[in-house]
C-alpha cells in the first residue's frame, strides 16, 4: 500500500460564473515526482492555490499526512509543511536576501536577529549545495539564483512537500539540469515534489507519475513508466490526437529586408544589454531568436522596432536606413511587431476591440480624415479583421479585458498581419495560449513567410523554435552565440549555445 | 544676534514640528503602500478636535488625547475605503479633505466659535534650558515637540530592526509576496494607516494649540500636503524626514524674518515661499529610490 | 433583461443609491449636532428649485463646476491627476479681468472673445507649469497642483491688495477692478442671474465629447491615458500628449474662471471661487468622467450649494455643512465594491449563523 503524503478529494473551485476546478482528486505518493500537466487554463495553478491556502472558498477535502487539513490561509499550509515556488517570484527584490527569507516567520522575535537566521540560511544552502549570500539585496540575483532562494526560503520553513509552478520556464537547459539534480536529492531525502508543467519532455524525463487537467477536470492519472511517448502525454492533455509537429513548405527566398549590423544598446539600468549583433533576415524564411529571457532578446527588438535607443551600429529595413527612427516612423517601413506582453504593450485592455485594433493604424486615410475618426468604417473593418483571424466574440464594441487570452492574442495578431508587413517582428507570439490558440497563431505566421515576409520570431520555447524556424539565432548575454540551420537545429546543438559555450 | 538666531531657530522647530509628526506617520503608511492625501482633513480635523478637548475638559492634553483618537478613527475610515473596499486612494484622500473641511467649520461654529482654550505649556528642561541659544531652541517647549523629536529614532527602529517594520516595507513592495508567506495585508495596511491618522490628528492639535491656543477655519492651509512634500523630500525614511521638516521650517521662519524688512509689503511672495520650496524640492529629489513598488495600488485577494 | 440594460441600469443605480445613503448619513449627523433636519433639508430643496430664483442659482453654481470638472477630467483621460483647477482658475480670472477692465478700444463681442481667451491661456499656462514639472523632473503632479493653487490664492491677495491691479475707488473692498459694461455677459433666465455662461459651459461639454472620443488627438490621450506602454508602441508621443492635456485642463478651469467674473460677480475678490476647483474633481468623478454623468453631478453638486446659502439663513444649519455631504458623495462614489463587501458579510454572517 503506498503511502500519500497528499489527497486533494472532489476539490471545486468556482470564480464567479467560471468553474476552475471541477470535482479533482489528486494523490501523491511520498517521495515521488509527480507532475500535474495541462493546458493554459486547466486549472493547474488554481488546484495548487487552493492547496496553498490562497483562496478563501473551495469545496472538497485535503488530507496531509494522512490527517484532516484545514487550510484557511498560507500561515496553515507553511505550518503543515508544503511550499510553494511559484511561476512569478513571491521575493521582494529592494530587500535583501535574509530579510525575504524570514519574511513573516511565525518565531520572529519582536526585534529581528538576523545574523543568527542568516548562519542558519548559509548552512542550508550549504547542505544542497546552493549558497547565496544572505546580505545581498534580491535585486542583484540572477534569475536562476531566485529560483534557488524561493526553494530555500520554502525548505527554511521545513517543507516536506514543495510545488514548483512551471519552474524551467526561465531556465537555460544547463540551469534546468542542474534543477532536476536538485530535485533527486530532495527526493531521495524524503521529500516530495509536484511539478507544475506543460513541458511534456521535461515530464517524461524526470516525474515518476503525472495527473493530467483537462477544463478543469481530471483526464487522466498515469505513471510515467507506462508512457511510451510524449505524444501520448499531449493526447491525453488535449483529447486528440495531437500533430506535434507543423508542416512547413520549403523556403523560399526573397531579399535582404531586415538587416542589423553590429547593433549595441544598454538595458534600463544603463548596462550593455546587446552587444555587437550582427544578422540578416530574407523575405520568405522565418528566423527565431533563441535564447533564455533576459540575454538581450527584448532589448534587440525595442531598438529595431523603435522603442530604445542604440548606442552603436546600424538597422535597415528595405534597404533603408531605420536606426533610432521612432516608432512610426519604423512602423511606415513596413514593420508589423507582435509584441512580447500584449497586456503591457499591444492593446488597451479596457477599450473596445475596434478601438484597439485602430492602435497602429489610426491616421491613416481610411481611419481619419482631418483629424476625425471614421467609426463607422473602423467598426466594420473591425469585424471583417475578427472573421479573418477567428476571433470568438460578441461583438466589436466588447472591451479587449472581456476576451479570452487566445482570442485578444489572435486579434492583437490580426491587426499587425492585415496590414501586409514586409518585416514582421514576433516576440513570444503563442505564450500563455492554449494548443488550439498556438497552432493557429503559428500558422499565420507561416502564412505570412511563405508571402515573403521576412520574419523575426523570438521565443523561450525551444520546441517552437525549432519547428517553425528556417534558422535560429541563438543570443547569450547579449551576444550572438551563433546561427544554426533547421536541419541541424536539435536541443543538443542549441543548449550549450544558450548557455553560453561556443564550439 | 544671539536673540535673532534663537528666534529663528525657534520659528524653524515651531513649524517643522507638526510637519515632523505628521510625516512620521505618513513614512509607515507610504513605506506599507498607501498614499494618502487625506492628511490634511485629518490635520484640519485634529486642530478642531484638540480645541475642543481642551475646551470641554479645561487642559490640552484632553485635548491632545481628544485629536489623537479623532485621527486615529479617521485613519480607521480611510482604510476601510482603500483597503477592504479598494477605492482609488487619491479620490478618498480628496473626500476626506472636503469632508474635514465643512465638518470643523460646522462644529467650530455650534461649539467653539474660535474661543481661546488652554494650548500646550512649555516644559523646559531643568539645567539643559538654561545654556545659550541651545537651552531656548532645543529645550524649551511643550511636550507635543520632544516627542515628536523622540519618535524619529524609534520610527527608524521600528521600520529597519523589528519584525513589524519588516513586515511594513515589504507590504508597500510586493502585497501578494507577503500574502504567499502568510502575512496579513489588510491587518498591516489598517494598523498604519490608524497609526498615521493618530499622528496627523496630533500634528493638527499642535497647529492649533501650539502657538495661538484656538481654531480658525482652514488653519491647516496646506500643512497636510507639506507633509506629504516633507515625506518624499527625505526619501521616507525617518531621519532624512526630520531634516526635511526642519529645513521647510526654515523656510517659513526666514519668511517672518523678512516681513520685517522693505521686502515686507509683498508679504503674500514671502508666503508662496514654502509652497515654492515645496515644488523646487519635489523637482530635486523626484527620482527617489526609497519610494515602495506597490505605491498607491490596492491589494486584491484573489 | 438585456446584459447592456442591466449593466447602464447598475452603473446608473449605484450612484443614486450613493446619494440616497449620504443625505441619510448626513442628517444623522445634523440631527448629533442638534439642528432640525427636516427644516434643513427642506430649505435645501427649496434653495435649489424652489422657484425661479432658486433654479436660476442653482445653475449659476453648475457653471463653474462644469469647467473645472472638465479640467479634471481631460486630464485624467490623458493620465494626468490635475488637483490644481482652482489654482489655474484663479490665474484665468486675473488675466481675463485685467482685459476685461483695462482694454479699450474693441467691439463687444471681440473684447469678450480676447477676455475668453486670455483667460484661457492664463489657466492654460499655470497648468503647462505642472506638466513640464513632471516631464522634465518627475515631480508628482499631486503635490505640485496643490502647492500652485496656494501660490495663485496669494497671487490672488497681492491682486486686490495693490495697484494696479486693485480697484482704487474710493472705500470699495479689496477687489481687483472691475470689468467695462460692455463685456458683462447677457442673463439667460430673466429675473435671475444666470448668465450666458451656462451655456458656454454645455458647449464645453459637448467640445469635451467631441475631442475625446472622435479625434485622432483625443484617441491618443485615452491611448495614453490608460496604457502609456501601448502609446508608446504605436508610435505616440507620450509628453506631448501629456503636455497638450494638462494645458487644456488648465485653460479651461481659466476660462472658468473668468466666466464667473464676467458673468457673475463683474470683478475678482479673494475667495470668489472657493472650493470649486475640489467640486469639479468630485463632480467628474461621479460623473465618471462622461459628458452626461458629469452635467447630472454638476447640477446635484449645485443644487446643494445654492440650496446650502437657502439652509444656512432659514434652518440655521452652517452652509460650509454641505461640504460634509459633498465629501461623502465622493467616499461612497467610489466605492464600486462596496456593496459587494456588504454582501460578502452579510453571506458571511448568515453562514456562520447557519453553522453555529
Amino acid at each position: 500500500m503506498a503511502e500519500y503524503i497528499l489527497e486533494m478529494k472532489n476539490i471545486t473551485k468556482r470564480f464567479a460564473s467560471v468553474v476552475a476546478n471541477e470535482d479533482v482528486s489528486l494523490s501523491i505518493e511520498k517521495g515521488e515526482v509527480h507532475a500535474l500537466l495541462g493546458e493554459n487554463g486547466a486549472g493547474k495553478s488554481t488546484l495548487m492555490n487552493c492547496l496553498y491556502g490562497m483562496y478563501d472558498s473551495y469545496e472538497g477535502e485535503i488530507y496531509f499526512d494522512n490527517k484532516l487539513a484545514n487550510i484557511q490561509g498560507p500561515k496553515n499550509a507553511i505550518d503543515l509543511g508544503i511550499g510553494m515556488v511559484h511561476q512569478h517570484f513571491m521575493l521582494i527584490p529592494a530587500l535583501t536576501v535574509i530579510e525575504n527569507v524570514v519574511l513573516g516567520l511565525k518565531d520572529n522575535k519582536r526585534v529581528l536577529d538576523l545574523v543568527s537566521a542568516a548562519e542558519k540560511f548559509v548552512q542550508l544552502g550549504r547542505k544542497y549545495n546552493m549558497e547565496i549570500d544572505p546580505w545581498i539585496k534580491v535585486e542583484q540575483l540572477s534569475v536562476g539564483q531566485q529560483q534557488r532562494l524561493e526553494i530555500l526560503k520554502a525548505l527554511y520553513r521545513n517543507a516536506k512537500l514543495l510545488i514548483l509552478d512551471e519552474p524551467t520556464a526561465v531556465l537555460t537547459p544547463g540551469e534546468v539540469d542542474g534543477l532536476f539534480e536538485m530535485m533527486a536529492t530532495l527526493t531521495s531525502e524524503g521529500h516530495t515534489v509536484i511539478f507544475i508543467s506543460h513541458k511534456l519532455n521535461e515530464i517524461m524525463k524526470i516525474c515518476d507519475s503525472c495527473t493530467i487537467l483537462r477544463l478543469g477536470k481530471v483526464a487522466a492519472t498515469v505513471a510515467i513508466k507506462d508512457i511510451k511517448n510524449r505524444q501520448e502525454l499531449a493526447a491525453l492533455m488535449v483529447g486528440r490526437e495531437v500533430r506535434l509537429t507543423t508542416q512547413k513548405a520549403p523556403v523560399k527566398l526573397f531579399g535582404e529586408k531586415l538587416v542589423v549590423k553590429s547593433l549595441s544598446c544598454n538595458s534600463d539600468r544603463g548596462l550593455p544589454a546587446v552587444k555587437d549583433v550582427s544578422f540578416k533576415v530574407r523575405g520568405g524564411e522565418i528566423l527565431g531568436i533563441c535564447g533564455v529571457d533576459g540575454n538581450g532578446q527584448s532589448e534587440l527588438v525595442h531598438c529595431i522596432t523603435g522603442l530604445r535607443k542604440v548606442t552603436g551600429g546600424q538597422i535597415f529595413i528595405n534597404n533603408s536606413e531605420a536606426t533610432n527612427l521612432n516608432p512610426r516612423q519604423i512602423l511606415k517601413l513596413g514593420v508589423s511587431h507582435i509584441p512580447e506582453d500584449r497586456h503591457k504593450y499591444g492593446m488597451v485592455g479596457s477599450m473596445k476591440i475596434d478601438e484597439n485594433l485602430s492602435l497602429i493604424s489610426y491616421k491613416e486615410a481610411l481611419y481619419s480624415k482631418n483629424g476625425l475618426l471614421k467609426w463607422k468604417w473602423i467598426r466594420s473593418h473591425s469585424k471583417e479583421v475578427c472573421d479573418d483571424y477567428n476571433v470568438k466574440t460578441p461583438s466589436v464594441q466588447e472591451a479587449a479585458n472581456n476576451l479570452s487570452g487566445g482570442n485578444q492574442q489572435k486579434f492583437v495578431v490580426g491587426r499587425e498581419l492585415e496590414r501586409s508587413p514586409s518585416v514582421l517582428i514576433a516576440v513570444h507570439p503563442s505564450r500563455g495560449l492554449d494548443i488550439g490558440a498556438t497552432k493557429y497563431i503559428q500558422s499565420q505566421i507561416i502564412k505570412q513567410r511563405d508571402n515573403g515576409t521576412a520574419v523575426m520570431m523570438v521565443s523561450t520555447e525551444l520546441d517552437e523554435l525549432i519547428e517553425l524556424s528556417d534558422r535560429i539565432l541563438v543570443m547569450y548575454e547579449g551576444e550572438v552565440m551563433g546561427i544554426v540551420e533547421q536541419k541541424d537545429a536539435k536541443r543538443e546543438t542549441l543548449g550549450p549555445l544558450m548557455a553560453g559555450i561556443k564550439e | 544676534m544671539a536673540d535673532l538666531i534663537t528666534n529663528f531657530l525657534s520659528a524653524d522647530i515651531r513649524t517643522a514640528t507638526p510637519l515632523i509628526l505628521a510625516a512620521l506617520g505618513l513614512v509607515m503608511s507610504e513605506r506599507a503602500g498607501i498614499v494618502n492625501i487625506g492628511t490634511e482633513g485629518i490635520m484640519l480635523t485634529g486642530a478642531l478636535l484638540g480645541c475642543l478637548g481642551s475646551f470641554l475638559w479645561g487642559s490640552s492634553f484632553a485635548g491632545a488625547l481628544l485629536a489623537i483618537a479623532g485621527g486615529g478613527l479617521m485613519g480607521f475610515i480611510f482604510a476601510f475605503f482603500t483597503v477592504s473596499i479598494r477605492a482609488n486612494q487619491i479620490v478618498v484622500g480628496m473626500g476626506f479633505n472636503i469632508f474635514a473641511g465643512g465638518f470643523t467649520i460646522t462644529l467650530n461654529r455650534l461649539l467653539l466659535s474660535g474661543a481661546k482654550v488652554s494650548g500646550f505649556p512649555d516644559y523646559p528642561i531643568p539645567l539643559l534650558s538654561k545654556l545659550p541659544i541651545l537651552g531656548e531652541v532645543l529645550f524649551n517647549w511643550p511636550i507635543p515637540v520632544y516627542l515628536t523629536f523622540l519618535a524619529v529614532p524609534l520610527s527608524w527602529f521600528v521600520l529597519h530592526k523589528t519584525n513589524t517594520g519588516l513586515k511594513i516595507r515589504a507590504v508597500g513592495e510586493n502585497p501578494k509576496a507577503c500574502d504567499t508567506v502568510g502575512i496579513n495585508v489588510f491587518r498591516n495596511r489598517y494598523g498604519v494607516l490608524i497609526y498615521s491618522g493618530m499622528m496627523a490628528g496630533m500634528a493638527g492639535a499642535f497647529v492649533s494649540m501650539g502657538q495661538l491656543s484656538s481654531f480658525t477655519e482652514g488653519m491647516v492651509a496646506g500643512k497636510g500636503f507639506m507633509a506629504l512634500a516633507v515625506c518624499v523630500f527625505g526619501n521616507y525614511s525617518p531621519v532624512s524626514v526630520m531634516l526635511a521638516g526642519i529645513f521647510f521650517g526654515a523656510a517659513d521662519a526666514l519668511k517672518y524674518r523678512l516681513l520685517t524688512t522693505s521686502i515686507g509689503g509683498y508679504y503674500q511672495f514671502l508666503n508662496m515661499l514654502p509652497y515654492f520650496i515645496t515644488i523646487v524640492a519635489l523637482c530635486v529629489f523626484a527620482r527617489r529610490s526609497n519610494k515602495p513598488a506597490g505605491s498607491g495600488i490596492a491589494y486584491r485577494k484573489e | 433583461m438585456k446584459k447592456k440594460t442591466r449593466q447602464g441600469l447598475i452603473s446608473l443605480g449605484f450612484p443614486l443609491l450613493s446619494i440616497l445613503v449620504v443625505l441619510v448619513l448626513g442628517a444623522l449627523i445634523m440631527m448629533a449636532m442638534g439642528y432640525d433636519v427636516g427644516k434643513a433639508y427642506m430649505s435645501l430643496l427649496n434653495g435649489a428649485f424652489g422657484n425661479r430664483n432658486s433654479i436660476g442659482e442653482t445653475f449659476i453654481q453648475v457653471t463653474p463646476l462644469l469647467f473645472t470638472a472638465l479640467s479634471y477630467a481631460i486630464a485624467l483621460r490623458c493620465g494626468l491627476i490635475n488637483l490644481g483647477a482652482e489654482g489655474q482658475l484663479y490665474i484665468g480670472a486675473i488675466c481675463g479681468s485685467m482685459a476685461g477692465a483695462h482694454l479699450s478700444g474693441l467691439p463687444g463681442i471681440l473684447h469678450i472673445l480676447v477676455i475668453l481667451l486670455t483667460g484661457f491661456m492664463g489657466g492654460a499656462l499655470w497648468g503647462l507649469i505642472v506638466g513640464i514639472l513632471k516631464i522634465h523632473f518627475g515631480a508628482s503632479e499631486l503635490i505640485t497642483t496643490i502647492m500652485l493653487n496656494y501660490i495663485a490664492l496669494e497671487l490672488v491677495s497681492y491682486c486686490v491688495t495693490n495697484a494696479p491691479f486693485k480697484d482704487m475707488t474710493k472705500g470699495a473692498a479689496p477687489r481687483m477692478t472691475s470689468v467695462t459694461d460692455a463685456v458683462k455677459l447677457p442673463s439667460i433666465l430673466p429675473g435671475t442671474r444666470l448668465h450666458a455662461g451656462f451655456i458656454l459651459a454645455l458647449i464645453g461639454v459637448v467640445g469635451y465629447y467631441i475631442f475625446m472620443w472622435r479625434t485622432t488627438k483625443g484617441y491618443e490621450m485615452r491611448v495614453i491615458g490608460l496604457n502609456p506602454n501601448a502609446g508608446k508602441y504605436s508610435g505616440m508621443n507620450i509628453k506631448s500628449n501629456g503636455l497638450l492635456s494638462i494645458f487644456i485642463a488648465g485653460g479651461i478651469a481659466g476660462l472658468g474662471g473668468v466666466i464667473q467674473i464676467i458673468g457673475l460677480t463683474y470683478y475678482l475678490t479673494e475667495g470668489f471661487a472657493a472650493n470649486l476647483g475640489f467640486s469639479g474633481v468630485a463632480v467628474a468623478l461621479l460623473g465618471g468622467c462622461h459628458p452626461l454623468g458629469m452635467i447630472a453631478s454638476a447640477i446635484l453638486f449645485g443644487a446643494l450649494n445654492a440650496g446650502g446659502v437657502k439652509m444656512q439663513l432659514l434652518a440655521g444649519v452652517p452652509s460650509a455643512s454641505i461640504y460634509m455631504i459633498q465629501g461623502m458623495i465622493i467616499l461612497f462614489a467610489v466605492s464600486r465594491e462596496l456593496f459587494k463587501w456588504l454582501g460578502n458579510k452579510a453571506k458571511a454572517l448568515t453562514g456562520g449563523m447557519a453553522n453555529g
